[in-house]
């Protein structure tokens, strides 16, 4: 079998995952933290990172649990629930090395570090890169770009929220009003990317 | 079917185990902080297990920082300076410093973790305070929801006080409560009699500790305590005094008054003490007779809403003193009760002229 094909193809969908098709401004996954943790570029940049890693590891071994055990048993039903078993395993242990290495960014990241368990863009990229039918080189390029795409949408948006904060913003936009407003329009945006890879 | 169930609640069943089994072993790879060591004052060293708080880590070796809050984070008096290895300061410490402190290294000890060695300084005052065992000899009811608990001292027998400090009860696990809590309590007894401490408690529903001392404490049981902590005390001046409190907000000042008692203290001093009800007033006859022991001073009880015949004042303790009170400029304040109460009444004594350096209180929540 060759390979180089396959990582061709890998790194298309990687870029067209982190651009024409990123998973928080295309499909609106993960919102929740998005708007939760953008206050603040340290601690953005922090959560995008362990969102890059949790997403990228996890649809490798969702990835290895579907093709290997749940499709030869025929239980690919079971995919949601098994799914969510793995990313809740690998979030605790990245919390714990996050506690471990970075106990500044474990103290701010709190609540929304757990929270990655439910993040549904994780689980998204895990069910898409299913439906897709993604080989396991393009999955994980998949979930690389996913994660990277996500990172970048919530820097950008930590940086403008930053930009923001001493301007004055009408009452009832502040906090979440204001950010899902900047997302609509990061997100028309990135559409602005999808002619770059329309040739694929 | 009946199958396909049993393969998946096995193949659930066994990767579940097998990631639960992988998460054991990395918590005992990331958990384990190994031996730390804690320079005390660059002559002492303690030698501890990692991963605890600096607090926590600190008190199981006898060496007792203040903390209201019992770690939680919410108190903000477990201040110690931390020079070297408490890494960055942490989000939830931010609210409790200011830059002048943020700048000397001072650190909430309850939330940082130790890690790896680390250099502290503390005064030496803390280590004069130790845990005492006692027993406790006497619970009177003072008003329905606050009793008065003596406790006499076992080991060791005596203590050494400052009138107006507190002591931290430990409430033991019980029935009700998973875990072991210190909560801070001001001292209501004469610093002169060495060996008993009195405690002033009013019953918060649901709370930890007070449901312990009202429903599980009997005479004769056996506490622990440390203590004393606190920096709420008489200043070293003449000046007149407005004191103000309410409900177990009594308790420090029944100790301070013993104090100017036992000292001949001739300041003066008016003491405002607020309750709902009448019945909710107490120790009265101890009042009156301080007043007679103690030339210049006067115990002004403040009904809220009186509900039987009451000749004293009623109202808001804060509007009475209010009423009261004119040209206060050189007095001290002391405030003691309810963070709400302390509040309202730093308000009124401020508007009446008192600077805000002169006011000094202990909040008691
Ligand atoms: C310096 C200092 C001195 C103090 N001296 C005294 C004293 O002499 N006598 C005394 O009775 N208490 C005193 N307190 C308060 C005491 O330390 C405890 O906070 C209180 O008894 C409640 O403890 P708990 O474990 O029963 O309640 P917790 O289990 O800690 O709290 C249960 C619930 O009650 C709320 N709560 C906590 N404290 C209070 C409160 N005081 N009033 C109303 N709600 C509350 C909490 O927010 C929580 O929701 C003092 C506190 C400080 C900081
Ligand atoms: S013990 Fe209360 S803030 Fe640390």
């Amino acid at each position: 079998m060759n390979i180089t094909p396959q990582i061709t193809q890998a790194f298309i969908v990687c870029i067209s995952a982190i651009f024409t098709q990123n998973i928080l401004l295309s499909y609106f996954l993960g919102l929740c933290p998005f708007i939760g943790c953008s206050r603040e570029v340290r601690s953005s940049v922090g959560l995008g990172l362990a969102v890059i890693f949790v997403m990228t590891c996890t649809c490798a071994l969702n990835w290895i649990l579907y093709h290997f055990v749940l499709e030869p048993l025929h239980l690919e039903f079971f995919r949601f629930i098994m799914f969510i078993i793995i990313i809740a395993a690998f979030v605790q242990f990245v919390e714990m090395v996050i506690d471990r290495f970075s106990p500044y960014l474990y103290q701010r990241l709190g609540v929304f570090l757990p929270l990655i368990t439910v993040n549904c863009a994780i689980l998204g990229a895990c069910l898409f890169m299913v439906i897709r039918n993604y080989s396991f080189i393009v999955t994980v390029g998949y979930g690389l770009g996913s994660g990277i795409g996500w990172f970048l949408a919530i820097v950008a948006m930590a940086n403008i929220r930053g930009k923001l904060a001493n301007d004055l913003i009408p009452k009832g936009l502040q906090g979440p009003g204001i950010t899902l407003i900047i997302a609509g329009i990061m997100a028309l945006a990135f559409i602005g990317f999808t002619g770059v890879l329309a040739g694929q | 079917m009946i199958q396909t169930l049993l393969i998946s609640v096995l193949i659930m069943s066994a990767i579940s185990a097998g990631l639960a089994a992988v998460l054991v072993v990395a918590e005992f790879f990331l958990r384990n902080y190994g031996e730390c060591k804690i320079t005390i004052n660059g002559e002492k060293d303690l030698v501890i297990d990692g991963g605890g708080s600096l607090l926590a880590s600190l008190v199981e070796q006898k060496i007792f920082i203040p903390s209201a809050c019992g770690g939680r984070g919410t108190c903000g008096l477990c201040k110690v300076k931390v020079p070297d290895g408490a890494g960055s300061l942490l989000p939830t410490e931010e609210p409790y410093l200011d830059k002048k402190e943020i700048a000397g290294n001072m650190r909430l000890s309850c939330q940082v973790k130790v890690r790896n060695d680390l250099k502290i300084e503390i005064p030496e005052e803390l280590f004069n305070i130790k845990e005492y065992s006692c027993s406790c000899e006497e619970i009177r009811d003072l008003t329905h929801d606050i009793k008065l608990f003596r406790f006499k001292l076992i080991e060791p027998p005596d203590i050494k006080f400052t009138p107006g400090q507190y002591m931290q009860l430990l409430a033991p696990i019980y029935e009700k409560s998973k875990e072991e809590v210190y909560r801070a309590y001001s001292i209501a007894s004469d610093s002169a009699q060495k060996d008993i401490i009195d405690l002033i408690i009013r019953f918060v529903p649901g709370g930890i500790c007070t449901t312990y001392c009202f429903e599980y404490l009997n005479v004769g049981d056996k506490v622990k305590m440390n203590g004393a902590y606190g920096e709420f005390r008489l200043s070293e001046t003449d000046a007149d005094m407005l004191w103000i409190a309410g409900g177990s907000g009594m308790a420090p000042f029944v100790s301070i008054l013993h104090y100017m008692k036992n000292t001949g203290n001739k300041r003066k001093v008016t003491y405002y003490f607020g309750a709902n009800k009448v019945k909710e007033l107490f120790l009265l006859d101890e009042m009156r007779q301080f007043e007679k022991d103690l030339p210049n001073f006067r115990f002004v009880p403040v009904v809220y809403e009186p509900e039987e015949e009451w000749n004293g004042e009623t109202g808001l303790v804060t509007k009475a003193v209010g009423r009261n009170e004119k040209n206060i400029a050189d007095c001290e304040g002391y405030l003691c009760g309810s963070g709400g109460m302390i509040d309202a009444s730093i308000e009124v004594l401020k508007k009446l002229g008192l600077d805000e350096d002169k006011i000094y209180y202990d909040k008691f929540a």
